[in-house]
């Protein structure tokens, strides 16, 4: 049962830009805000998205993020060309860390990003292929009442 | 606390790094990290930041998760376009010579609270 998509909107992320990283995800947020969005919603997702960003810049070459907006959910896919993940499970795990010392100066390389979007987000998903990239899906449960017409 | 009062609080070692503060945006909660990534999992919206790391990386943190107003201690002055990118976020940025752990030492001794972290076990 597939609803309609109410409003969508892509962002382009560049592998290795430190500088510009969360930009997208700011815009993000204030689109989502102009929206309407339920505050809670947006920040958990804003959150998941600052996160996602971040890894792209850090690990990949290049990276899509893309929402969608349906009347009943949002969903936030980032998608990268890169080294993508050997071992997911480990990725997940709370201070697993492949970060280099430019994202360390930056204040990341805790290893807490993927755990951090798994917990901000209502559904999480991650697929990943070694040497092509990696792609993830978050999804935020709407109540109608979300949705200004 | 107002913002205004924070920085009586700090007395002379502080200054204020961007042009038109809103320094009567009302504080309660605090927190102190040099980690962006501890931050994106722990701050609450409204809370006030105390940070020797500077970066772009921090304001975009402040503005991701609601934090209102930042301070950067041990006299660490951001780059320029750390403040215009405040500066665009609306977010007050201040510096002081203090310490870390001076500062919230007399913020927390003043009345600003931490967040107590729930375990999750
Ligand atoms: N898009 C990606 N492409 C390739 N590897 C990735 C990607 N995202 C995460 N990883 C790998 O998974 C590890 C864990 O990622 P996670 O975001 O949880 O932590 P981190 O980025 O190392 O640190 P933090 O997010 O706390 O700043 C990374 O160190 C990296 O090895
Ligand atoms: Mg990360």
């Amino acid at each position: 049962m597939d609803s309609e998509v109410v409003f969508k909107q892509e962002f382009e992320i560049n592998g290795g830009d430190f500088v510009n990283a969360g930009e997208s995800a700011s815009k993000l947020k204030n689109i989502l805000k102009e929206i309407g969005i339920d505050t809670d919603i947006i920040r958990r997702l804003a959150i998941a998205a600052y996160e996602a960003e971040v890894n792209v810049v850090t690990y990949a070459r290049h990276g899509i993020m893309r929402i969608l907006i349906y009347p009943e959910k949002i969903l936030l896919t980032v998608e990268d060309e890169g080294q993508g993940i050997k071992d997911i499970d480990l990725a997940m795990q709370p201070g697993y860390s492949t970060a280099t010392d430019e994202i360390r100066e930056m204040g990341f390389g805790a290893g807490l990003g993927l755990p951090n979007m798994k917990k901000n987000a209502d559904i999480f998903n991650i697929s990943s292929t070694v040497d092509k990239g990696t792609k993830l899906e978050i999804t935020m449960n709407l109540n109608d009442k979300n949705v200004r017409d | 606390m107002k913002l205004k009062e924070i920085i009586k609080c700090l007395n002379l070692n502080c200054k204020v790094l961007c042009e038109d503060p809103n320094l009567d945006i009302d504080i309660e909660f605090a927190i102190a990290s040099d980690l962006m990534s501890d931050i994106l999992a722990t701050a609450k919206p409204g809370e006030l930041l105390l940070t020797g790391l500077v970066h772009n990386s921090v304001i975009r943190t402040c503005e991701i998760t609601g934090i209102n107003a930042v301070i950067f201690v041990r006299n660490k002055k951001p780059p320029d376009e750390t403040i215009k990118l405040a500066k665009n976020c609306k977010i007050p940025v201040l510096l002081t010579d203090l310490t870390m752990f001076e500062t919230c030492g007399i913020l927390f001794s003043k009345g600003l609270k931490g967040i107590h972290i729930e375990r999750a076990d």
